[in-house]
């Protein structure tokens, strides 16, 4: 007969320092596994879990499944040849890699990107946050059983994914960006199909409240767990979207306006209790602020003009030294770049920084602790994170 | 090493009871893989056609490939339709769609996950990177010919491939079972001690059974 | 930022300033002077959020270069931190009790180019790469396509060109200058 204590609040032990004490040998642990190979995983990494009955007393992140170490790569290639590789640091969204590689070549080569090249862009990075969210609405109600709701937001996915290929000409990977400027405008009636899409997506994203946000399940399960103390949004590096659902501005939209996003008109939703339901919510009205923003992008943009700058041959292409850093605001937080140049045509050294860098390692190792196992799954992607990012 | 990583302990259970518990022996079975063959040719044709229209994947996305597997879950793509279904587990998959580029450290995982499927079992191997290496043709980690290390059916090439080039693959793959050819859990059978050195070759620390069922 | 520069000046000794943009600038100190100037700008500069610590290997110089760049998201303004450390003893003060997250920034720097931090929390557990036996890959002497051929097994038939070359003498063969 197997005998439970009722207060659990004697277990474990607790270290003069406020950690678990661990005993594997005891046998009262169990040593759990969550990845790579597991439904409820965002991406190809794993989370070492110790838990006790149904609660974790320990998490570790283990990364490096997917390191293919493009920070060497990049280092063997030109600063062109440079451009279709880091794209796939980030899978969901790599237009903001090209506009952090070709903006770093712009600034420190000193090339002005013209008007309606960097209308373009900003269009462009709209749409691939746009797409990223509506994956991550996905994600998060298919970690809490609400599989539908993948399939229609994945459905509106498709639709700007289609607008990326009727632009680029690739589904995924666009490489539409190019050191000095884009490689071509939106094509003939662009908008108007745009305008129509967005319409579809505006309808899904309205069932999606009324499924997922108003859903007593989704707020039962969601509301008060995978709370971050405000405080800790410094300590832990926290940025983007799970900054904000504390009640903290961190948009790199708006503190540090790139691009054209210095005329555009908008405000993000600033959350308080930074709960996986305040995430969410964050989230969701940012995918409508998204939605939004292309509308304004594409009435303001002009449809003409030079988009490209003249740049001399890339492939002879040198870069005086020196190193800056450059950031742009992508869907799970702050994207930057830290580059540095010794004066080849090579980069001595890039470093890209994903959100998921911060979020995927120290801060899920936190909040993992005192979790429920079933809550792991949902808290992993409420804080969005994306393991290519991390190990690059 | 594995001895010292996996030691023999004793184990008190919740009711009291003691017992040794010795990880290599009682967790995995070292025996080593069968070749399998058919007495009756046409039971198999029948077998094979029902093979080909339930194939069922692993879901195990080892790299970037696996972003497009969503979309083909959807009724845009709908995989559904051709018996293509996914599950979580290997032991309930007869096929592993290798999405992508493998870096070693996941090469680990996939011969783990490959040899707890049941057989018979079949491979894709999606994206140039598991032709050749593809985009990352000088990378240290990432593996550059994937059958060396697994046996594979068919590749679908491209970076990334498209939904559309998948469900050919899929097409292309009931094909080659319909007519008799995917016997890929026979091959790495017949060929069990070059594949288990070349894993070897690139796994440094190998610390897992030859082979786990 | 000039007045942030002039009152760092006073404090430490910054051997080299660049205003890189109007709100980013780099600084170098000496090794032994970085944490504190690090601890200084974060508790009484607002530079309050840790957005990256990079390295930079120099290989002819013999030296690694180490960029702690501070955010400061009140006033909105960058710094980079840059420092020296000698490459054949890499070995710097670890600032895992300031933020947390750099003590993921410190496992992978020891991993990809071997420069220890002690005392910083799970130092020695491989963070990216397993079993690996190779020098630490991000150091510039490390030839990952020569690995690469070595170790895997590379299909024949995969030609390389030299991109400039090839486009030369495809595109504009005559053209002489670069």
């Amino acid at each position: 007969m197997i005998k439970f204590d009722e207060d659990r609040s004697r277990f474990p032990e607790k270290n003069p320092d406020g950690t678990n004490i661990i005993d594997l040998e005891s046998g009262r642990f169990t040593h759990l596994w969550q990845g790579p190979v597991h439904p409820g995983i965002t991406g190809n990494m794993s989370l070492e879990l110790i838990v006790q009955g149904d609660e974790v007393m320990s998490c570790k992140t283990h990364v490096g499944y997917l390191h293919r170490g493009f920070e060497k790569l990049m280092e063997r290639r030109r600063f062109i040849q440079c451009l279709p590789i880091c794209v796939r640091i980030c899978v969901p969204e790599p237009d903001f890699n090209e506009y952090c590689l070709c903006a770093t070549v712009e600034e420190l080569a000193g090339v002005e990107v013209p008007d309606a090249g960097q209308w373009m862009r900003t269009l462009l990075l709209e749409m691939a946050r746009l797409q990223g969210y509506l994956m991550w609405l996905g994600g998060i109600s298919g970690a809490l059983g609400m599989g539908i709701i993948g399939q229609w937001t994945n459905y509106g996915r498709d639709l700007i994914l289609d607008r990326f290929e009727e632009i680029t000409g690739g589904r995924v990977y666009h490489m539409h960006m190019m050191p000095g400027g884009v490689r071509s405008m939106t094509p003939d009636g662009f908008n108007q199909r745009m305008e129509e899409n967005l319409r579809e997506i505006s309808e899904i994203l309205k069932d999606v409240h009324k499924t997922m946000i108003e859903n007593t399940v989704f707020r039962t399960r969601t509301v008060g767990t995978g709370y971050i103390d405000p405080l800790m949004v410094n300590k832990y590096g926290i940025t983007g979207p799970n900054a904000r659902a504390a009640g903290i501005l961190r948009d790199v939209r708006i503190e540090y306006p790139y691009l054209r996003y210095g005329e555009l008109d908008f405000e993000p939703y600033l959350g308080k209790d930074s709960d996986i339901f305040t995430r969410t919510l964050v989230r969701y009205n940012d995918t409508l602020t998204s939605v939004d923003l292309i509308r304004q992008i594409m009435s303001k943009m002009p449809s003409k003009g030079p988009f490209m700058a003249d740049m001399p041959n890339m492939l002879h292409f040198k870069i005086p030294r020196g190193e800056t850093y450059i950031r742009a605001e992508c869907s799970r937080g702050e994207f930057g770049y830290y580059t540095v140049t010794d004066g080849s045509g090579y980069p001595r050294r890039i470093n890209a920084r994903g959100p998921s860098y911060t979020h995927g390692v120290s801060l899920i190792e936190k909040l993992g602790i005192n979790a429920n196992i079933a809550d792991v799954a949902a808290l992993m992607v409420s804080l969005h994170i994306y393991p290519p990012e991390i190990e690059r | 090493m594995t001895e010292k990583k996996y030691p023999h302990h004793k184990v008190t259970g919740p009711d009291g009871a003691e017992f040794v518990v010795t990880p290599m022996e009682d967790y995995y079975c070292q025996e080593r893989p069968q070749v399998q063959k058919s007495s009756n040719a046409v039971i198999e044709k029948f077998y094979n056609w029902a093979r080909a229209n339930s194939l069922w994947i692993v879901g195990f996305g080892t790299g970037c490939g696996a972003i497009e597997m969503r979309p083909l879950r959807t009724p845009r793509f709908d995989a559904y339709r051709y018996g293509v279904n996914w599950r979580a587990t290997p032991r309930q998959s007869n096929l592993f769609i290798i999405s992508g580029y493998l870096s070693v450290k996941t090469l680990k995982r996939v011969i783990r996950v490959y040899e707890q499927m049941q057989s018979p079992k079949y491979v894709l191997g999606l994206g140039s990177c598991t032709i050749n290496g593809g985009m990352y043709w000088d990378s240290y980690n990432t593996i550059k010919r994937l059958d060396h290390y697994i046996p594979v059916d068919a590749y679908i090439p491209g970076c990334m491939p498209r939904p559309e080039a998948l469900l050919d693959g899929f097409e292309e793959l009931k094909k080659i079972i319909i007519a008799g050819e995917a016997n890929g859990a026979n091959l790495y059978a017949e060929n069990f001690d070059w594949y288990k050195a070349n894993q070897k070759k690139i796994i440094k620390n190998w610390d897992m059974p030859d082979y786990s069922w | 930022m000039k007045t942030l520069l002039t009152n760092l000046k006073k404090r430490h000794d910054i051997t080299a300033s660049k205003l890189q943009r109007n709100n980013e600038l780099f600084v170098t100190v000496p090794n032994n002077q970085a944490v504190s100037l690090v601890t200084y700008l974060r508790d009484h500069e607002g530079f309050s959020h840790l957005v990256i610590l990079s390295a930079v290997d120099w290989l002819e110089e013999e030296v690694f270069q180490l960029t702690y760049l501070l955010n400061n998201p009140e006033l909105k303004q960058d710094i980079g931190v840059r420092t020296l450390v000698d490459r054949n003893e890499p070995v710097m003060e670890s600032i895992h009790h300031l933020w947390e997250h750099s003590a993921t920034y410190q496992r992978e720097l020891f991993e990809m180019f071997g420069i220890s931090f002690p005392t910083s929390p799970r130092m020695e557990e491989p963070f990216i790469l397993e079993g690996w036996d190779g020098p630490p890959p991000y150091r510039r002497d490390f030839d990952t396509l020569k690995y690469a051929e070595e170790t895997y097994f590379p299909r024949p038939g995969r030609t390389t060109n030299d991109v400039a070359a090839y486009m030369k003498e495809k595109l504009y063969p005559e053209d002489d200058n670069d």
